[in-house]
């Protein structure tokens, strides 16, 4: 699948393209299919969001899977800083990127 | 220590209220991203992989108690609760928020402090020896030296727009602890043969995709010409530069391309003109420069024996003190590498402590190190266990100074844009593997370096051992270099070999320092043992 990313303009944030809103969470990341650069132009434009971007990313049972690891870090946060990722429960979180 | 004049005061006010106006129109629609980006970039704000990141200057690395804690406060408010110190004595924040950005500008400027010149292609920092103005084998202290060329490259409008990036290091010392010949001028003050005072010239260095060992190309400059020398390197610089190519466009590669004599010839003219243009600044600025930076009150007689009983304190004085040009005081270093911790990360309850310890006891100053560590210059010998005993309750008081576990770490994948792999687990492997075989005393001195890319923030070439991350088809892997070094006896490292996965790198440090071991003379450090070695007995241990 193609998904779409960015950062946060106001925060710098990662976000995803949930199909009508940025998200944190990757796994709320839709299929842009062809539209990627149609859905980035509008964004971009309206301010909501920097540099936004398309990628390859697979969906499986643990959710969407961005295809390069520098964007499962982004969807993360840092490895070796498990307390401030989005899985801040899970020590082991960071073993998700490699 | 250097204070703000009205001037410096006035400038760095008005930058921070034109680029509180900068980012509200951004904010409000009014700038695209293109439009603001450079903008951004001249006061230090990045747009990394998890948010904004600001790097602040910390001028030659040095701090006072109360900066240190604006820093801390800064962390706290506007951050996760912590910074990241760098190789080049600056410190950067890893989550700011573009809305915040103006608010912690005003806040840095109350005590003296911006983020002008961290980015772009102007002149950044000066840096120096984390020791100036205490070592014992310093000539005179650099530190005034380096407050004339910070205030000289400040918004100099020529510099402004270079090729790209530029870096000068100022060292007073034979012993090199500030990397002066990667630098794009390294400029060690000297005595001549006449008993002169005098500055030798170093153009051309630079770590990065090319790595180069800046050449001598004058071994003395009157003081009192200075400045003129150096915008003369910068003016052929800025003339004959590579822009048409980004990878070709520092000052090492026009030196390597001309020639070293050729550059310098040409440096030579500019200088005999500049001399007549009257660009140096007058005798008494310097003078006026120099008052800051007199010695605090240090006492006549202070004691300069203690007591040794306790192993740890013991150890820790041994490795982490430095010889002081005073009698009774040493400069004292504050290891930010505890085994399993973030090279050069510092939490803002640990640096509010750090702004405390410089206060009672170093005459209200501290230090960055270019190794991510922080310096109290000036301690007393009598007050060291006191000191020790709240850094180590503190889980800062590590005794690992310029061993295999003060390793220097670039952010890496972890935060970096840039990068293409993690440097930062490496580091925390590499340390818990040595550190668990208890080999770390063994080794002594074995500067280790990793960088996450080949930009080379984490001096890989200049590591008795470097790793390098690279990408392999979309996964981590690491090289691994040996033989380089960054100080008086500079020389850049050369890779062994085919990469390594993260594991394998780990492994691949381990049986380095099982050749060193087994082939170490009396008193060789690492690279001692591998320069005399050289390279086939590791290739051997590490391929075969
Ligand atoms: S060396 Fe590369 S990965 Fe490391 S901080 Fe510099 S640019 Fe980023």
């Amino acid at each position: 699948m193609r998904i779409l990313t960015g950062n946060d303009l106001k925060s710098g944030a990662v976000v995803w393209w949930d199909g009508s809103d940025w998200s944190l969470h990757v796994d709320h990341a839709v299929d842009v299919g062809d539209r990627a650069e149609e859905i980035a132009a509008r964004e971009e434009a309206a301010r909501r969001v920097n540099v936004p971007y398309a990628i390859e990313a697979q969906r499986d049972d643990n959710g969407v899977r961005p295809a390069h690891i520098k964007d499962r870090v982004r969807a993360l946060g840092p490895t070796v800083r498990p307390d401030l990722t989005l899985k801040p429960s899970d020590a082991q979180a960071g073993n998700w990127v490699i | 220590m250097y204070a703000y004049d009205q001037y410096d005061q006035a400038m760095v006010d008005a930058r921070v209220a034109e680029f509180r106006d900068q980012a509200q129109r951004r904010l409000d629609g009014k700038l695209s991203e293109d439009q603001f980006k450079p903008l951004r970039l001249m006061n230090g704000l990045y747009l990394q992989l998890h948010a904004y990141m600001l790097r602040v200057a910390v001028p030659y690395g040095t701090l006072d108690s109360r900066q240190m804690h604006a820093l801390a406060e800064i962390a706290d408010k506007y951050d996760r609760g912590y910074g990241h110190f760098t190789t080049r004595q600056n410190i950067q924040y890893n989550w700011i928020r573009l809305e915040d950005a103006a608010d912690i500008l005003a806040d840095l400027a109350k005590v003296e402090m911006h983020a002008i010149q961290t980015s772009g292609n102007c002149i950044r920092n000066i840096s120096s020896d984390h020791f100036a103005g205490a070592a014992a084998d310093e000539l005179i202290d650099p530190r005034p030296y380096a407050e004339l060329l910070r205030q000289w490259s400040s918004f100099h409008p020529e510099f402004s727009y270079l090729p790209r990036k530029f870096k000068i290091a100022v060292i007073a010392s034979d012993t090199d602890r500030a990397a002066m010949k990667l630098h794009d001028i390294g400029i060690q003050i000297v005595r001549n043969d006449a008993g002169a005072i005098g500055a030798a010239f170093y153009v051309g260095g630079g770590m990065g995709r090319t790595p180069m060992i800046a050449p001598c190309i004058r071994e003395f400059v009157a003081l009192d010409q200075l400045v003129t020398y150096a915008e003369a390197c910068l003016r052929v610089y800025n003339r004959h530069g590579r822009r048409d190519n980004k990878y070709k466009a520092r000052i090492k590669i026009l030196v390597h391309e001309l020639g070293a004599q050729e550059y310098a010839a040409q440096v030579e003219a500019e200088f005999a003109h500049l001399l007549d243009q009257g660009v140096e600044p007058p005798l008494a600025e310097l003078e006026r420069i120099a008052t800051f930076f007199a010695d605090p009150p240090f006492e006549d007689d202070a004691a300069t024996e203690i007591d040794r009983s306790d192993p740890d304190f013991a150890l820790w004085v041994d490795r982490n003190t430095h010889p002081h040009k005073t009698p009774g005081y040493v400069s004292a270093v504050i290891s930010l590498k505890p085994v399993g911790g973030i090279p050069g990360d510092a939490s803002a309850d640990q640096m509010h402590l750090m702004a405390e310890l410089a206060k009672d006891y170093s005459f209200d100053e501290c230090r960055v190190m270019h190794t991510q560590n922080i310096v109290l210059p000036h301690v007393k010998i009598a007050d060291l266990h006191a000191l020790w005993s709240k850094l180590d309750e503190a889980g800062l008081g590590s005794p690992n100074l310029d061993t295999v576990e003060d390793i220097i770490a670039c952010p890496g994948l972890d935060y970096c844009s840039l990068a293409n792999a993690r440097s930062i687990p490496v580091a925390q492997k590499i340390q818990q593997r040595f550190a668990d075989s208890g080999r770390t005393a063994e080794l002594g001195e074995l500067k280790l370096k990793i960088s996450g890319c080949i930009n080379a923030c984490g001096h890989h070439h200049a590591g008795h051992i470097g790793i390098l991350g690279v990408d392999r088809k979309g996964t981590e892997n690491y090289q691994l270099l040996l033989g380089g070094s960054e100080a008086q006896d500079t020389s850049l490292a050369k890779i062994t070999g085919p990469g390594f996965d993260e594991d394998g790198i780990v492994d691949a440090v381990e049986k380095a320092t099982d050749v060193y071991l087994s082939n170490r003379a009396d008193g060789e450090r690492f690279l001692d043992t591998y320069r005399r070695i050289g390279m086939a007995p590791f290739k051997e241990a590490l391929y075969d």
